[in-house]
């Protein structure tokens, strides 16, 4: 792939024209149409859309909710990774292809099928509600189904990294005398960390914009239950396309800086070698 | 943790762990994987199926506005992924076999509608196309209309899909160097031929996993579509739409009937993306070198 | 290679087949005029009933089939969409302001009001109380619902009709009952810290209370009331407190829309037949309360006799209403500070 490709290879001019012009037509224009809209807020409506303190709380909870969804879907997804990868048990591929069913299933029937397992009378519901878990409707249930969205990110991106271990490396900790545990903590998690990272941030920046699965079993309570994309529906649904553009652009600068720290790591992973 | 007998005996089954610490930890992940996948999908077919078959049935296909959205659906989702296999193809031959200024700005600019959250996405063409958007009023004299239409429903779908056949054709194309293209070009092929004879072969695997992919998004897209639809039963509704509606006007069992059927389609996707997943593996094998 | 043409079959004869089987759909039924109706939320089972009845006589009366489409929301919200571009024919929104926006933007004749009998407003309602079985908390009157640990559920008074008159009833039942704006001020502030969730629109606060099990009471349209309580099979009953609001909904023809589209012939005589008796009685049997007072007087066990206070007791009309109370930086906004935990 060198400039000699250039000149040697049809195509440049077709397919970088086809490329550029669908760019700007779908993801420049609407972005820019974005950022005017807000460029022209003044700082005053800016703040009263994007800074009271309910939308405030709904941020919060936005990133709140994400990030411990993504710090269960990291253990929980080691967890899979691990077992998928170094065990053999029955029905090991079926386990693994259905890890692969949150990402595929559409975030409505999710939101929705959540909503009636964990609501008080659901079959999962049942059980918790004597022990004083109520999961729908709560912080809680938004959490529960952001780890579900979140979790064939942490295995997929995992899974790979364990396969391509090394068993020398095992083997040599092992003679060396370590226990099991210590090499896994002192030998694989290091290795297991930049996948890992990835895995976090994928499964964050999936939580932060996640809306159909969300309004179905939060219950959408203002300062309780509200995250930031239900206000900016609701922002819409007032006459208020300002202040859902203020939101919105808290939400894409959150996301952008998120798609930034996951293209860094990876870049760094791949400077590294795994 | 656990101390281990033979710590200082020879490396046998080191890579082993003991079996209570396998078998607990197969529990859990088989547990992990029971509570937040398995029961979820029985409950679908559970609830959908619970007022019998014919019931079903006539939830799916004798009420006409459901019967609306699930075509609507599969009217929508193929065309947005259509747009973007010829936007894939295009953006992975240009970035992948060429060196340009931009080049990277290109490839972030592929990968934003990964990152814009689904609403939002549907907030950027309302500011758009609204009445009061930059385009709706002179559109709306042209007599165009895209907010809460169905052309307006397979833009934002394309736009949530855009990343999917791109991002995974990119790294293909790259892996595969262009010898082989090169070699046809000096032989006289038309870029055409290349295209057709080389370069499409190498690829097809992975524009399918992409199209897959892609089109799992586009039917089960919810956010962006609720903004744009105007949610016009008989008209705008799409599958995950009439999910909500049907849910909102207390035909709960209608509700899961929709949801059991989208619940079908991911899991075709799941085993297409395996069949497709071994292709790869096969395709990989056997290349040379 | 085929790999790639089973790629671009499927994007092309599966779009064509659903587009073949729609059309065939559409054949199938064929409809001579198509129009769309846009409404609040709790009126769902309302129109299709109503439609269903207009269907029928319209083909009867012309040969022509009519497809009359349907689209539910947020009553504000609703108007939001029509505002920017939602091709709807009639508007039959719940909140008089809502309908009165389409006029500010242009979209419906400044003479609205005055081109249909009663003021453009085919049925009244009001806001009543939904309970749990049995009343458990005992809740009567206005005054119970800012007990210690109550729990009141009602939608957002931004987005939706049902939001702004129950916000509307609390302000005036004290006005009605003697109290100053003040007081009545200090009880709505109250009444609000008691309201742990706010939906955008009147079914989205009944999910809520009725399916989620939240609140201890819910205030809504009588219509969704009785609606709500039907489809609890038991577990809800209604209250109706001693004195409420009177809610004028009123119904629209949107101007713009028909003069493009060519409906406006057969959307004027959709909403001119809903004053007419047969339609009224079925106005009637969907708990609204007619306008026609014989069907009224017929069908009067359905409707409980308590006091409704018009809006002119707490302010010069709807519009005004609107104004004081729920414009950007309103009474509502001053007064709505969420409860701390």
């Amino acid at each position: 792939m060198t400039s000699a490709n250039r000149h040697v290879l049809p195509g440049l001019r077709l397919s970088l024209s086809v490329t550029g012009l669908y760019l700007l037509l779908l993801v420049i224009i609407p972005l820019a149409a974005c950022v005017i809209r807000a460029v022209q807020l003044s700082p005053a409506e800016f703040v009263a859309a994007a800074l009271t303190r309910r939308a405030l709380a709904a941020v919060a909870l936005t990133f709140g909710a994400s990030f411990v969804a993504a710090f269960v879907d990291v253990a929980l997804g080691l967890l899979v990774a691990w077992v998928l990868v170094r065990y053999d048990f029955p029905m090991r591929k079926f386990a693994d292809a259905l890890v692969d069913l949150p990402f595929a299933l559409p975030t409505a029937v999710a939101g929705l099928v959540y909503a009636s397992l964990y609501s008080d009378g659901g079959w999962i519901g049942q059980w918790l509600t004597p022990l004083g878990f109520h999961v729908a409707y709560t912080r809680l249930g938004i959490v529960v189904v952001l780890v579900f969205l979140g979790l064939p990110f942490v295995v997929r991106t995992v899974q790979p990294v364990l396969e391509g271990f090394d068993a020398e490396v095992e083997e040599a900790a092992a003679s060396l005398g370590a226990t099991r545990w210590q090499t896994f903590r002192a030998v694989l998690l290091p290795q297991l960390t930049p996948a890992l990272l990835t895995g976090f941030a994928l499964a964050l920046a999936r939580a932060l914009g996640e809306y159909g699965s969300v309004i179905f079993i939060s219950g959408n309570m203002p300062f309780r239950t509200e995250i930031a994309s239900k206000l900016i529906v609701e922002q819409l649904e007032q006459f208020n396309e300002g202040g859902a553009t203020a939101i919105a652009v808290v939400l894409l600068g959150a996301s952008f800086i998120m798609l930034g720290v996951v293209n860094w790591l990876e870049r760094r992973r791949a400077y590294y070698g795994a | 943790m656990a101390p281990k007998p033979n710590e200082y005996g020879p490396p046998r089954r080191h890579l082993e762990d003991p079996p209570w610490v396998r078998r607990s930890l197969i529990a859990a992940a088989l547990l992990v994987l029971t509570l937040l996948i398995v029961v979820p999908m029985a409950s679908v077919f559970y609830q959908a199926l619970r007022p019998g078959l014919s019931d079903y049935w006539g939830h799916l296909v004798g009420d006409r506005e459901t019967r609306h959205a699930i075509l609507l659906t599969l009217f929508v989702a193929p065309l947005a992924v259509l747009a973007n296999v010829v936007f894939g193809v295009a953006a992975a031959w240009a970035v992948a076999r060429y060196r340009f200024p931009g080049r990277t700005l290109l490839v972030t600019l592929i990968d934003l509608p990964f990152s814009v959250s689904p609403v939002v996405a549907g907030l950027l063409f309302v500011l758009l196309f609204g009445r009061n958007g930059y385009f709706g009023p002179a559109l709306e004299e042209w007599g165009i209309r895209v907010l809460f239409t169905v052309p307006g429903l397979i833009l934002v779908t394309t736009f949530v899909t855009l990343p999917f056949v791109a991002r995974e054709l990119i790294p293909l194309l790259e892996s595969l160097g262009p010898e082989e293209e090169l070699a046809a070009v000096s032989l006289g092929a038309s870029g055409w031929q290349m295209f057709r004879l080389v370069t499409l072969p190498n690829i097809q695997w992975g524009l399918l996993y992409g199209v897959i992919l892609a089109n799992t998004r586009a039917m089960g897209e919810f956010g962006a579509v609720y903004v744009v639809s105007g949610k016009i039963a008989g008209a705008t509704d799409t599958m995950p739409l009439r999910v909500e509606k049907l849910m909102m006007e207390y035909d709960s069992p209608a509700a899961f009937a929709v949801a059991s059927l989208l619940t079908l389609l991911a899991a075709t996707t799941l085993l297409l993306k395996a069949l497709v997943e071994r292709k790869m593996k096969q395709q990989l094998t056997d290349a040379p070198g | 290679m085929r790999t790639a043409l089973l790629i671009l079959g499927f994007c092309i004869l599966v779009p064509a087949v659903a587009a073949g089987l729609i059309a065939y759909d559409a054949l199938r039924e064929p409809a001579d005029i198509t129009f769309l109706n846009a409404s609040n939320d709790p009126t769902r089972e309302l129109w299709r009933a109503v439609n269903r009845k207009f269907i029928a006589e319209y083909a009867a009366e012309t040969g022509l089939r009519v497809e009359i489409r349907q689209s539910h929301g947020g009553s504000a919200s609703q108007a939001r969409a029509i505002l920017d571009g939602l091709q709807a024919d009639v508007a039959t929104l719940g909140f008089w302001f809502d309908t009165d926006m389409l006029r500010r933007g242009g979209l419906v004749a400044a003479d609205w009001e005055s081109r249909l009998p009663h003021r453009a407003c085919p049925y009244h309602s009001t806001i009543v109380f939904v309970v749990r079985r049995g009343n458990p908390k005992n809740i009567r009157d206005w005054p119970d619902l800012v007990r210690d640990g109550m729990r009141v559920i009602t939608p957002n008074p931004k987005t939706s009709g049902n939001g702004k008159l129950a916000f509307l009833a609390a302000w005036g039942t004290i006005r009605c009952r003697g109290g100053t704006d003040d007081e009545a001020r200090e009880f709505v502030r109250e009444f609000y810290s008691h309201v742990p969730v706010m939906d955008t629109g009147a079914r989205g606060a009944t999910t809520t209370f009725a399916q989620n099990g939240i609140g201890d009471v819910h205030l809504t349209w009588e219509n969704e009331a009785r609606l709500e309580v039907s489809e609890s099979g038991g577990a809800l009953e209604v209250v109706y407190p001693p004195i409420s609001i009177l809610a004028e909904p009123p119904v629209t023809v949107i101007d713009s829309v028909v003069d493009r589209r060519g409906t406006r012939a057969v959307a004027e005589r959709y909403l001119l037949r809903l004053f007419d008796r047969p339609y009224q009685e079925l106005l009637a049997e969907n708990h609204l309360r007619p306008i026609d007072p014989e069907i009224l007087a017929k069908y009067a066990d359905r409707f409980p006799q308590i006091e409704l206070f018009p809006i002119t007791r707490i302010a010069a009309g709807w519009g005004a209403a609107q104004d004081r109370f729920f414009s950007l930086g309103g009474e509502f906004d001053q007064l709505y500070l969420p409860k701390q935990k």
